[in-house]
């Protein structure tokens, strides 16, 4: 009989419409971070260098690009003859068929899948959190508490806390209390997504709920165990961990990344990053090119100035370039004499020469206030910007977009410019 | 597939000085991210050949541990699959390979094995891309017996090293020397060979019949008269680094835009095994100008004209020029390094100069990286 002691369920179906026109076409576990990574890598490497080989994936928003990333698992060691990794998609069944509704709902659709590898415990993850964890010293935790649900929580400054779901705890870490996005916090622990279950307690409480709607493991599972006063523990967590959810601090973090001994540390030998990287070739610098606090990955070329900038793999900049403050994704062409002020460019933008990007004054965005902030200019994937035209601060642009789409040359902040087109 | 590849690699050269204490020539590390076998594998594997044996026998360690999985060059499937053989102790065989045609007669059960007709046989120190399929082809409407790669070199290029071939119009091969220390020719065999397999088991079989063990002088030239053996020429790139110079140079000729779009841009690509390494970091007061600048890598420093391996850390207010600093190397705070190779995982104390004086120089200081 097939036994893993435990299993991980990767959440990996939201779109993460936070990020804008960078999650319009892919799911937000499978957008670029770091250069050469994607957000998945993180949870996905995570889980292997905790020695946990067993992954489902759940998948539901666009999801092409992560099934090509995750492909066999062969990156993450993960091509295993037992268990390995799965991409498991909603599907139909004889009596209904439906989308996973809610966090809890997608694992309960899947309770076929757990069954097979008769685990002890189950992990349940996120895909969209940059943070190293060893998932085993928290299976120690919850074994050696006789839990039956571990909650990872992290403290928070207490006028954040209201955003999450909030623990409070005993002094033997036990949970007393279980509040979800409480508007006056009694505590400032955290949950950070990160759930350890035995496989009984959540077995019997998905079937329990399996006709709640939208079932979710913050509304609905976790206050469900709490009620039937089953043993709930917090695993105080005081390291990196990094919700990168909305374009501010998705950015915030991949700056984070060029301090000269930055906290999350990507250069360490002992708990590595795995990621499908095809591209081999180093980088070439050239003659006239002028490199400063920046991260750039293989096979890219560099012509002009990149300065406090994360690059991903084959990313061309131009003669008389200057990019600075910016994220620009695999296989970016970026042509002559450009300026890139706070840009997000996503993968196969092709800039042409002369663009200005992120000019003007802090205007907010007309459309998507709340999306479109802190002066950043956010370019979509595989967007084509024409030659001579200068860009402003809070826009969104997507898209094939020719000149005549920039009056007078100018796309004045705030505005946003969504076209048809391009390679899918 | 209509041919397997044997890929001779277990090659020292004394030419190399101290880079080949360490490692085979095959597993040189080249243009800052690959190693040398890594040309012939991924030619191999993108010529669909699938079947693919490397002979090993020169501190074969470091190439052993390239080639710990055929997954990098997509081989490993069931057809076929990549093989690693190094000489063995047998019931009647005692011996180490003593030649390149004792390396294929000790492992002949691999070409008997086999059902496809043809065998294409290449060396692992030379960076070059090629389609096989096309010599394969040559060969085949020649009618020949065996067919040598050939290229020319620039006129009064030092031709002391190779195997000189002279052709007639039909391009049959009518002179061979073998290293010779001066010649007229400068048409050069590239090591590469194509050979039907029942061919090559006979006269391998013959050869060592007669204890006689090398490929070039043995069979090639000895049958040079009554076989025939055609010259294809080729006039892309094609460099050998066995010696100190070429492997300076041919790490150098990356630089170049040419050089550099041939590798690594036209398909088809050129894998090597996967290092998982983040991203080269620039720090304030790096500056990097014409350079290769392989993942893994921390800059504090100036680097010119060089080529950085992985996980290269250039310390504070370091000075490198005109260098190759291989893998896993540490330079320590004001550094100043002219010329030079530095071998890899070496760690270079701060404040200290280095320079090639009359030509390259290669460093192998064997420091300890971490003070006790």
């Amino acid at each position: 009989m097939i036994k893993k002691e435990m299993i991980a369920m990767l959440l990996a179906g939201g779109q993460g419409s936070r990020l804008g026109v960078l999650t319009s076409k892919v799911a937000k576990p499978a957008v670029a971070f770091g250069g050469k990574y994607r957000i998945i890598d993180f949870p996905l490497s995570n889980c292997i260098n905790s020695g946990v080989d067993t992954v489902g994936v759940l998948t539901q928003y666009q999801p092409l690009r992560l099934n090509t990333h995750i492909g066999i698992g062969i990156p993450w060691d993960l091509d295993r003859n037992v268990g390995g990794v799965t991409v498991l998609p909603p599907y139909e069944k004889s009596t209904s068929s439906e989308w996973y509704t809610g966090t809890a709902n997608a694992i309960y659709q899947n309770l076929e899948y757990m069954e097979t590898f008769n685990p002890d415990y189950v992990l349940i993850l996120s895909g969209d959190h940059i943070y190293k964890m060893d998932y085993e010293v928290m299976l120690d935790f919850h074994k050696a508490n006789n839990a039956d649900v571990t909650i990872a929580a992290m403290p928070v400054p207490m006028e954040e806390a209201s955003r999450f779901g909030i623990v409070v705890t005993d002094e033997e870490s036990r949970i007393s209390e279980f509040e979800e996005k409480p508007e006056k916090p009694s505590s400032n622990l955290a949950s950070m997504g990160i759930y350890i279950f035995s496989w009984p307690v959540l077995k019997k409480a998905l079937i329990e709920l399996s006709d709640q709607p939208n079932c979710d493991f913050g509304k609905h599972i976790i206050p469900y165990c709490f009620q039937n006063d089953q043993r709930l523990f917090a695993y105080e967590y005081n390291g990196y961990w990094k919700d990168v959810g909305t374009l501010g601090s998705y950015w915030e973090a991949n700056m984070e990344l060029i301090d000269i001994v930055p906290e999350f540390n990507l250069y360490e030998e002992f708990w590595k990053i795995y990621t499908n990287s095809a591209n081999l070739p180093p980088m070439y610098v050239s003659e006239d090119a002028v490199i400063d606090k920046s991260i750039i990955s293989n096979g890219s070329e560099i012509y002009g100035e990149v300065h406090s900038s994360v690059l991903g793999a084959g990313v061309t900049v131009g003669k008389g370039s200057v990019i600075r403050d910016s994220i620009i994704m695999q296989n970016v062409t970026i042509g002559e004499g450009c300026v890139v002020d706070k840009g997000i460019i996503a993968e196969g933008t092709k800039v042409g020469s002369n663009v200005v990007i992120g000019i003007g004054s802090d205007v907010p965005n007309k459309e998507k206030p709340q999306i479109y902030a802190g002066g950043l200019a956010t370019i979509g994937e595989n967007s084509v910007i024409p030659s001579d035209v200068q860009i402003g601060k809070n826009v969104a642009i997507s898209g094939v977009t020719v000149a005549a789409d920039y009056k007078d040359g100018l796309l004045a902040s705030g505005e946003t410019l969504i076209k048809a087109g391009g390679l899918i | 597939m209509r041919a397997v590849g044997i890929i001779l690699a277990g090659g020292n050269s004394r030419r190399m000085d101290a880079l080949t204490d360490k490692r085979a020539v095959a597993a040189m590390p080249i243009a800052g991210s690959y190693r040398a076998i890594d040309f012939a594998l991924s030619n191999m594997s993108n010529s669909h050949v699938q079947r693919v044996a490397v002979l090993t026998q020169y501190n074969a360690r470091s190439l052993n541990e390239h080639l710990n999985s055929s997954k990098w060059w997509d081989f490993g499937r069931k057809q076929g699959g990549l093989f690693v053989f190094t000489p063995t102790i047998t019931a009647d065989n005692g011996s180490w390979y003593r030649g390149t045609a004792d390396a294929i007669y000790q492992n002949l059960d691999f070409l008997r094995k086999c059902h496809e007709p043809y065998v294409i046989i290449t060396s692992g120190d030379a960076v070059y891309k090629m389609d096989y399929n096309k010599v394969l082809e040559y060969h085949i409407a020649k009618k020949a017996d065996i067919t040598v790669v050939c290229k020319d070199l620039e006129p009064g290029e030092d031709v002391s090293r190779f195997g000189t071939v002279k052709m007639n119009e039909a391009a049959r091969i009518e002179q061979f020397e073998e290293k010779p220390m001066v010649s007229n020719v400068n048409t050069i065999s590239t090591g590469i060979y194509v050979i039907r397999r029942r061919q090559l088991i006979d006269m391998i079989e013959h050869a060592a019949e007669e204890e006689r063990f090398d490929f070039v002088t043995d069979i090639l030239i000895r049958y040079k008269n009554i076989k025939k053996i055609y010259g294809y020429k080729i006039n892309g790139y094609w460099s050998n680094i066995s010696t100190v110079d070429a492997y300076y140079q041919t790490n150098m000729d990356f630089l170049k835009p040419e050089v550099r779009n041939y590798f690594f841009k036209e398909l088809p690509e050129i894998y090597s095994k996967v290092g998982d390494l983040p991203p080269a970091k620039y720090n304030p007061g790096s500056v990097v100008k014409n350079s290769l600048i392989a993942s893994g890598s921390i800059i504090n420093g100036t680097v010119e004209n060089s080529i950085l391996f992985k996980k290269t850390f250039v310390g504070n207010n370091c000075v490198i020029k005109n260098s190759i600093i291989l893998n896993d190397v540490y330079l320590g705070d004001n550094t100043y390094i002219e010329n030079c190779i530095v071998e890899s995982r070496d760690t270079i104390r701060a404040n200290t100069r280095h320079v090639g004086e009359n030509g390259v120089r290669v460093i192998v200081e064997k420091n300890e990286r971490y003070a006790v």
